[in-house]
Parts: C-alpha cells; structure tokens; sequence
C-alpha cells in the first residue's frame, strides 16, 4: 500500500512523502475527497451587504456567484446557463436584480429564478414547473460570523461543527470590533508556481519567519530597537479536523489595542482605551490575548485566517500540481477611526500581500520547494518532526504542530481514498 | 499647458533615466530621484482611483518606505529577488503636462519583462509621474504605477519596482 505519511510517535519522526506536491492522481484524489467534500470560504457577508449585491467567486474550481438574492438570502449560484452552460454573469461585482445570458438572452431573477427567454411559444407550457431551467444554486451555504463557507457534498456535516476548535479562534479575531469586521476593497488575486499544501504549510509555519523575513525584521528593528527583545513565543494547537492555530506574542504594533513606537502619541492613548474596553467586555485575560497575541490559524483545506500585524484571510486552489490560485481579503473593524486604518494598512502593506516585504519571499520558499522537487525519485521525505520530543500538547508556536495537524488530516483522508482504489484494481 | 520642445526632451531622458537605473539594479540611485516628500504607490487591478483607507493597495509607499524597499532589494537576504532577476523597462506613448510652474505630470504606458528561472513575466500598465524641478534638477513628487491586468496571474508577486 502506498504511503503518504508516516507518522512515528516513538521515534518523534513525522515525514510527508513529496509524491504529495507533484502527483497528478494525487491531484484528482484531492479534488474528489477533498475540494468537493470539505467546508470551502466562498466569501464574507459584507462582500454582498444590500440586496442585487453580487461578487464572482471561483471556489474549488467552479464558476460561482455569491448573490444576496431580494428575498434577503444570501446565495451561491453557479455561474452557467441551465441553457446551453454559457457564464451567464459576466461582470466581477456588482448590482442587480436580474442576470441575463447574453447568448440566448434567457433572464433570471437575482435567486436564480428562469423569469423569460425570447420564442417561448417554442417550448411547452409545463417548461421549467420541475425548475430545472433555474440557475442553481450551491446546496450548502452556511456562515459563521460573517465568514461564508459552501460545501459541494449535500451529505457533510454542518459548519459549525467542521469548524470545531477554529472557532474560538475566529471568535477572537471578530470581537476586536463591537461592530464586527469588514472586507476592504482590492482583494489580491495572484498565484505561486507551486503546490497548494506548502501554502498552507507556510501559513501556520513560524519556524521560518526569522530566516526567510530577515529583512523584514531588519526593518522593524530599526523603526524600534524595543521589538528586538520580543521573543516569538507562543503555542501550536490542533483545533481538530485537520484545523490547527499559533498563537503567539506580537512583536509588532496591532491596530486593535497595541501601540508601537513608529505610531503617535494620539494612537498610544487611543489603544489604551480601546484594551480597556476590551478588559470590560472580555475580562483581563481575554483582552490581553485579542490585543497582543498575534493568530495564524489553518482551516482545512484552504482558508488561512492570519490576526497579525493586520487581519488578514487567504483561500487558494490548485490549479495543477505546481500551480495554485491565492485570493488575499483584508478584513478591518467596521467604524474603524482614519488614522487607526491608515495604520492597519501601512502594517498589511509592509509585511502581507504580493507588493509587501515578505509575502514575495515566501512565494519564492515555495516555488524553490517545487523546482526541487525534481529529485522526488532518489529524495522522498518531507520532514515536519519539530517539536514532537516535547510532546503534541506541550509544543511552541515555533514547533510544527500545527502542519502535522493539518497532514494528519489529509492522510487520513487521501490514505482511504489510495486504498480504495487499489481494492478495485 | 503645453510642454516646450527642450523640457519635453529633459523629461523623456529622466524618464528612461529613471527606468535604466531600476534595469541595472541601481536602486538607492532610483530612490535618490525622489524628493523628501517623494511617494510611490501602486492602487489594487481596476480601482486606479482607490481610497487607500477603503482600499488595500498593493503598494502605498511614502518617502521612507520607498527608500527601505530599495535597500531591501539589495540584501542578500531579499530571497525572491536574490540572485537578481534580468528585467527590461520600455516606456511608450510618453505625455506631458504642465499643472503649474513648479509641476510636470508625464504619463505614459510601460512594459515590465522580468526573467528568473527561465520564466519570463510580464507587466502591463501606465505609470503616472508627477515632477519637480528642484535647484534646477528633476525629482520625482509621485510615481503611480496602474497595472492592466486582470489579476497578478501568472506573475504572483510584485518583487520589483515597477
């Protein structure tokens, strides 16, 4: 039987075999098990506040259209005429209460609904009762504060309990705003030359911030020689299903309730109020950790929510083995004061986003990863162990905990699906 | 206003001046061009006129930040672009403005090739430039980069100046 992971708890020895990040059939197996059967962000629920709203969204590979329908539902319809499959909406965004097919002209509702088509003294009178001929809509589509998920397998579990121990992480990311969070515009669209796991990996990975982001803490470092004394220290933990979170102390400013040096003294003070709301709403021990303890949290398969310098929140996609789709959110406090944002978004912009001073380096780490993957045949092991001498519930932030939760995960649900398909062979 | 023939040609010889010196990796030279006001910024694919607040640009760098981008460029440690890609800038359709006394906006289209790894990129767009002279030398108030592109797919990353 082929193995993907093993797993050696006696021997504090994790390894993921690198067939995983190259392997076509590995690819098909994902998208199957995976990408149509896992808990999937589509997008958040202020992407389509009014109703007409609508936004494309490409999500586990289909075409789809995140409408806030006029009945006040919010729906994710795919974006394919039930005519002859033409995408039927054609603009990013927008408003309407009607998308029409340009094609043949056949029109729907902003809920899907088939409301006319030109000729239709050429199609039965009973056309459409059986509403086949509606622009459908994805089954399942649930939220969690804000945060909307659709899952293709009308059979899965309902999100809140997929989410299991991520919420409480989402959680603390939302209540740093009485008002709840918000996207900004401009959401980056960009790509790596590289497989979808090592993004994910990367995201929950601490272990790499000091060598690979050296230059960004040169930075940080000379706008305040304080910082150089902050330790990343911090905890790995597994939130269950394949979920898994660092949290960890920040050494930079965070625009929810703690101040940095480069800021000004007018921040200083409002940042003292704003923990000091934060301690009446949430008591003292909860406070300090939404204010000063930065998140990377990994939901699986493919959301990243990072609560760092800035919020923000990542899905991606394959699109082959060695290329994979990113869509980057910002998400901010609604209401947020100017000059907090403005703060906020010079700390996204420094650090976060294909234009910052780390972000490009770490495609880069991943993109080097899959060029040598080229030597898979004689080199097969990944090795992801750090950590596992202190044992899973005692490990650091900057320990590996976190990935092997997430390849846990995956095994258990690739290794079945391998399995499977040698028993019918 | 219209731009006399001697100062068209000052502003096209900055102009490439400004591009060759970013070719050849002369990066704190590029930041020097700027003055102590100097910003550069890039707003997000289709919102060339986006509120920074609302809005995440890609880059919104003020005059220290510029200059911190050019020197992290140079690190070694500046992993995506260590060693250096091979980039090659070609500004067309070049036009000029005077707004006033003191200022000149050039605008023209750019294509950005950039080559690491046998992989060529591709960037598309116009870049605005909003000029001063000072102590009778030209320096650059803003540069504003507008990409048309759909989306930064295939190129992933914005790791140079563009």
């Amino acid at each position: 039987m082929r193995e993907i992971v093993k797993d050696d708890i006696e021997k504090n020895e994790f390894l993921v075999h690198r067939s995983v990040f190259t392997d076509k059939e590995i690819l098909a197996h994902e998208r199957a098990e995976i990408f149509n059967k896992c808990w999937l962000f589509i997008g958040h629920e202020t992407e389509v506040s009014k109703p007409g709203d609508y936004k494309r969204k490409k999500v586990g590979g289909r075409n789809l259209l995140l409408v806030h329908s006029h009945d006040g539902e919010i729906r994710a319809l795919y974006n394919t005429c039930p005519h002859r499959g033409a995408l039927v909406c054609r603009e990013n965004e927008g408003n309407s209460r009607v998308f029409r097919c340009f094609y043949h002209a056949w029109s729907f509702k902003n809920d899907g609904k088939l409301t006319g088509m030109p000729g239709r003294d050429g199609f039965p009178e009973d056309f459409n009762d059986c509403a086949s001929k509606d622009m459908k809509a994805v089954q399942r589509i649930e939220s969690y504060r804000g945060f909307i998920f659709v899952n293709f397998d009308v059979n899965a579990m309902s999100l809140d309990e997929y989410l299991a121990g991520a919420k409480e992480y989402i959680d603390l990311a939302v209540d740093q705003s009485e008002l709840g969070l918000e996207v900004l515009g401009g959401i980056q669209q960009y790509s790596v030359r590289a497989n979808w796991k090592l993004l994910a990996e990367n995201s929950v990975d601490l272990y790499h911030g000091m060598p690979t982001h050296k230059t960004y803490f040169d930075i940080k470092h000379a706008q305040d020689p304080e910082i150089r004394k902050v330790k990343l220290e911090g905890k790995g933990k597994d939130l269950g299903n394949g979920h898994a979170v660092m949290e960890y102390v920040a050494p930079w400013g965070r625009p929810v309730a703690q101040w940095t040096a480069i800021w000004s003294e007018e921040l200083k003070q409002d940042m003292e109020e704003m923990k000091k709301r934060l301690v009446e709403r949430f008591g003292e021990d909860r406070a300090e950790r939404i204010a000063s303890y930065n998140r990377n949290i990994i939901i699986f398969p493919n959301l990243v929510i990072n609560d760092i310098m800035a919020i923000t929140a990542r899905t991606f996609y394959p699109v082959s083995p060695g290329y994979l789709e990113v869509s980057g959110y910002s998400l901010a406090p609604v209401g947020e004061k100017d000059n907090h944002r403005l703060a906020r978004n010079n700390n996204f912009l420094e650090f976060l986003g294909p234009g910052g001073f780390a972000t490009p380096d770490d495609n880069e780490a991943l993109e080097l990863c899959q060029e040598a993957y080229t030597n898979n045949y004689e080199v097969e092991w990944n090795d992801i162990s750090k950590g596992m001498v202190r044992g899973e519930d005692h490990v650091l932030a900057t320990d590996e905990l976190q990935m092997r939760s997430f390849w846990r995960q995956y095994n258990k649900i690739i290794s079945s699906a391998l399995m499977e398909k040698e028993a019918t062979f | 206003m219209i731009v006399k023939s001697d100062l068209k040609h000052e502003v096209i010889d900055f102009l490439y001046h400004e591009a060759k010196l970013l070719d050849q990796w002369k990066l704190q030279e590029w930041a020097n061009l700027f003055s102590e006001n100097g910003t550069y910024i890039i707003p997000p694919i289709g919102e060339p006129e986006a509120n920074p607040l609302t809005s995440m640009f890609y880059i919104y760098d003020d005059r220290a930040r510029l200059e911190e981008r050019a020197k992290r460029l140079l690190k070694k440690e500046a992993h995506v672009e260590y060693p250096h890609s091979t980039t090659l800038r070609n500004y067309h359709n070049i036009m000029l403005n005077r707004a006033d006394d003191h200022t000149i906006h050039a605008e023209c289209n750019f294509t950005t090739y950039r080559t690491k790894r046998e992989v060529v990129d591709t960037f598309l767009g116009t870049a605005s430039f909003s000029l001063k002279e000072i102590d009778n030398q030209l320096m650059i108030e803003q540069k504003k980069v507008v990409l048309q592109l759909d989306s930064l797919r295939p190129q992933g990353k914005i790791s140079l100046i563009l």
